[in-house]
Formats: structure tokens, sequence, C-alpha cells
């Protein structure tokens, strides 16, 4: 547990000295508030109710980008400068050195959303707010990054070249966040089902509407540790060419 | 604690990059490792330090197993990787406290420790900066205060001292020689003068198999075997004393030297015969005024044991 919270600190560190985290931050508070606020129809004051709902819309794509561009260093980095080596040869776990990373891309998606706060405020000057809708949109934001991060750290430790392992987190990822949807409707019986059922966006809306189901709280999780589990199985693997 | 080395065996597909690996390093000692480049050094170096599992065998380090206590002899062992890995990006002083953090290392002795470190490999006044901005000397004692942040007692240093120049390489290796006293330490490298200066024992690998392991003496000695001196004799005319030679029955081959009065002379197989050349030159009165004994130096017994 000690471990883990060494590594977060120092992933968090390094992502704020390095102004990687400011960078990402603006454009994902600049993408999200100009759709949120500014942009014709589907803004808040199109829809004309005190609710910051088309936030939570608009957040569900500028995460879907957002995330691997965090995750995409983790292990392709450590992987190509050799740090990885470093690392796992200090008395620490795989599994705690994933944990630690995962710690770290979630904290700084946490501390990004908490910049969106004064949306929620305003709307909330604006008109009466259902308070009770607004934590479960961010309840919801934050399981869709859980999820999506499982998804970036596995695909950055496959590879040690970050363009790579971003690119394939959106492969993957956009399987989950459209296709599996879209798919579900040209088919039919249970296979429809199936992918009826993997499509993140039936979990992300049912969520961010309020309703909080264990169905949907599971299925967020289990993407999270396919994506975690993946990849200390990856780690682990490291005694193979390299 | 000693580092025990099994049978170890490691395949990479076809390729067998270590080959049926055993030896020990005591409490104490300093053991150079040496080969040529590809030869399984860093390999068999990754093995220890548990970063790699092995194919097949057994390393044990005191009572702790790589396979049953990976954790513990994480803790025990420094390590400094090939080619010393470091974080470009973060500064000297919070990297080494990373490290000693990983290390386990106390969070109150963190600070203690870090000063210590940059006192003892010389980071003074490099402390402040950023990993990245410093020469290739200077990171090459982070890596090395990283390895010994935490005081272990077991040192893996992977080529310490390539890339540096000559004035830092006699620094390091001086620490090395320093810190070794009280540890033991496994160091690798193709750079031979550096083992004969550094080492109490060699272990030459080659094609993923030991294929030397002694002290630089002893490995001098077996490969020479015979006696071989230069010697310069005066007051008489080369064939005059060639001839006086070989009289001498412990003598195998002379060489002379030119017009000099110069020969390698080189003896028979374990015998010595820098006794009777002097009495052969009392008898005859000549004045002997060089006798060197010419020893195979290192360099050449890497490349008899390497080449074949």
């Amino acid at each position: 547990m000690k471990n883990i919270w060494i590594l977060t600190k120092k992933e968090l560190t390094t992502f704020f000295d390095s102004f990687t985290a400011y960078i990402l931050m603006l454009i994902f508070l600049g993408f999200s508030g100009f759709f949120t606020w500014l942009y014709g129809n589907g803004d808040v004051f199109f829809t004309n109710q005190a609710s910051i709902r088309p936030f939570f819309g608009i957040c569900y794509w500028t995460l879907f980008f957002f995330i691997p561009a965090i995750t995409m260093r983790m292990f392709a980095e450590e992987k190509k400068t050799g740090t990885l080596e470093f690392l796992l040869s200090k008395p620490i776990t795989n599994r705690e050195l994933v944990l630690g990373k995962f710690l770290a891309c979630i904290l700084l998606v946490a501390i990004t959303l908490l910049f969106s706060l004064p949306y929620y405020f305003a709307v909330s000057w604006l008109g009466p707010v259902d308070h009770g809708s607004v934590i479960c949109g961010y309840i919801g934001l934050m399981l869709l990054a859980s999820a999506y991060t499982g998804i970036g750290l596995f695909c950055s430790s496959v590879t040690n070249n970050q363009i790579v392992a971003f690119l394939l987190a959106l492969v993957i990822g956009i399987f989950f966040h459209l296709l599996f949807g879209l798919l579900a409707n040209s088919v039919s019986g249970i296979i429809a089902q199936l992918f009826y059922s993997l499509d993140v966006f039936r979990h992300f809306d049912s969520v961010s509407r309020g309703v909080l189901d264990t169905k949907d709280i599971i299925y967020f999780i289990s993407v999270t540790l396919l994506g975690l589990f993946g990849c200390e199985y990856i780690l682990a693997k490291r005694n193979v060419n390299d | 604690m000693d580092i025990r080395v099994e049978n170890l065996c490691k395949n990479y597909g076809l390729q067998k990059a270590v080959d049926n690996v055993s030896f020990s390093v005591k409490n104490g000692e300093i053991l150079g490792f040496l080969g040529p480049n590809g030869a399984g050094k860093t390999t068999t170096m990754k093995i220890i330090t548990c970063f790699m599992a092995p194919s097949s065998g057994e390393v044990s380090i005191g009572d702790y197993s790589i396979y049953r206590n990976p954790k513990e002899i994480k803790r025990h062992i420094g390590y400094l990787p090939e080619h010393n890995p470091l974080y470009h990006e973060m500064p000297v002083i919070e990297y080494l406290g990373f490290a000693a953090a990983l290390q386990g290392v106390p969070p109150s002795n963190i600070a203690s420790r870090v000063r210590e470190m940059v006192r003892l490999t010389g980071l003074d006044k490099e402390k402040h900066k950023i990993i990245g901005e410093l020469s290739k000397g200077y990171r090459q004692r982070v890596g090395l205060a990283q390895a010994l942040i935490h005081d272990p007692e077991i040192l893996i240093l992977d080529e310490p001292t390539t890339g540096l120049d000559p004035n830092q390489i006699v620094e390091i290796r001086e620490l090395i020689r320093h810190i070794g006293a009280q540890k033991t330490v496994l160091l690798s490298t193709h750079i031979l003068p550096e083992v004969e200066q550094t080492c109490d024992r060699i272990i030459i690998i080659n094609d993923g198999r030991i294929v030397a392991n002694g002290s630089p003496e002893e490995l001098r000695r077996q490969s020479s075997g015979k006696e071989v001196s230069r010697v310069t004799i005066e007051d008489a005319s080369q064939q005059a004393i060639f001839e006086a030679l070989q009289a001498i029955h412990s003598i195998g081959l002379i060489e002379p030297i030119r017009d000099q009065n110069k020969f390698i002379i080189e003896s028979k197989l374990g015998e010595s015969s820098r006794r009777a050349i002097f009495d052969m030159c009392k008898k005859n009165d000549w004045v002997l005024t060089e006798m060197s004994p010419i020893e195979k130096d290192l360099e050449d017994v890497f490349r008899n044991v390497t080449i074949q």
C-alpha cells in the first residue's frame, strides 16, 4: 500500500512538473467548456433547463481522447528509457506498480474534473438544479475514466512507443465507446444482447441520468480490472526478449 | 551475504544467452564479470536482481531464493543497470528520495541518506539540477548513488564506467573499491585494466559459458605457464652469449633481438632459468644489465579464452 502511494506521488509530481498535466487539462476544460456553454444546439442554454447534463454528454467524448493521452506514456516511456528495469529491480511487485500508475491517472482526472465544478455552481445560480443527478453524473464520469484508464494502461504496457499506445487505446476504446452499440443494432439475438451489454454508452447514460445500478458499476469495474490484469500479465511476461 | 548461482540457463528463443553458469561470490569480495559484448553478463545480472526469470537453475542470496523471496532479495541488492536508466526530467535530490522510498528506507531517514549519498558520490554542486542537464559522468554518479541509497549488502554494477573520461573512471573505481571493502560486489565490464585494479576475482564468460575463473594472478599464471624473461648482457659478442645460453639446459627457447645483446628467453615448462643465467654471467665476467620477467597480461588471457 505504501509503495503504491510512493509511485502515485512520483507520477503526479512528474505530471505537474513537466507541464503535460497543465496542457492536457487546459485542452480538456477548453473543449468541454466550449461545447457546454457556447456551441449552438446542445449547450446548456439551448436545453433551457438548470442542468449540466450537456456537460456530461460532452465529457463522454472528451474523456475518450483525454485519458489515452495521459496513459500513453505510463509504461511505454519506462520501457523505452529502461527505467522499467530500475523500478522492477526495487522491492515492489508488478501489481503495486500497475496500481500506483492507475491511481495517479485517476487522481489527475479527478483533479481536472474538480475544475469543472464552477459550471455546476454557475448553473445552480441560474436555476434549481437536481443535485443528486449532478453527483451521479460525476460518478459516471469517474467510472468511465477508470475503465478507459485500464484500457489505456494495458495499451501502454504492450509497446515502447507512446504514439502506438495512444492509437491502440483509441482503437480498443472505440469498440466500447461506439462500435458495440452500433453492432448491437445491426445484428439480432444473443449476439446483439452481448454487444448491447458491452456498450459503454448505455451504462454511462443510465448512471449519469441518476440511476446507480450495481450492474453498471460492475461493468465499469470489470473493464478496469481486465485492463489492469492484462497490464500486470504483460509486465510479468517481461522475461522474454526485450 | 553471499551470492550463489547454480546451473543457471536462460534462452531467448533458440539462442542460449546463459548456458549452465555456476559461480559464487563470497561476502566482502569484489568479483569482476568479464566477457565480450553479448556474452551473457547483463542477462545473468538481470536474473540475479530478479528483473528477469531464468529458464532453469537457481540463484540464492544468503538464504533467499529468487523464486521464493524476490522482494527480500531486491531489498538487499543495490543495482546499477546497464546504460544507467534515469528519469531525465527529475531533479537529482527528488530522484534519490524516490529511489530511497521505493527501497523501503523509513521516511524519517530519507533526507539524511540522500545527503550522505550526495556527499559520497561527489554530487554536491549538481544536486539541485535536473538529471537531464547533467554530464554523463555525473549521471553515472547519480546511478551509483541510487544503487547505494539503502546501504545494500550486495552491489551489482553493470558496466559502471562506460562512457566516462579517464579521470572519472579512476574516481568511480576508487569509489567502488572503497565501498566494496564492506560489501559483496559483482561488477561487469569489458575493460580489462578495470578488473585488474578493482577486483579480487575474475570470471570470464563467453557465449553464455564460464571459460575462466580465478584471481587476476592465477589467470595470468594459468595462461602463460612458462617463465619468459628479457635479458641484456654486455661485454661480449652476441654470438658468444648465444652459445653460452644454449648450454643452459633449463632454457627452452632463445630469441635474440636484432644486433643488440638482448634476448627473449623462454624456460622449459615448470623450470626457472634466471639463476643459471646469472651464474653464467658471473663465471664469464659479463655484465648483466637487464633481466625482466615478461608477464602475459590479462588481455592475452582474455583473448585466449574467448577466441576459439
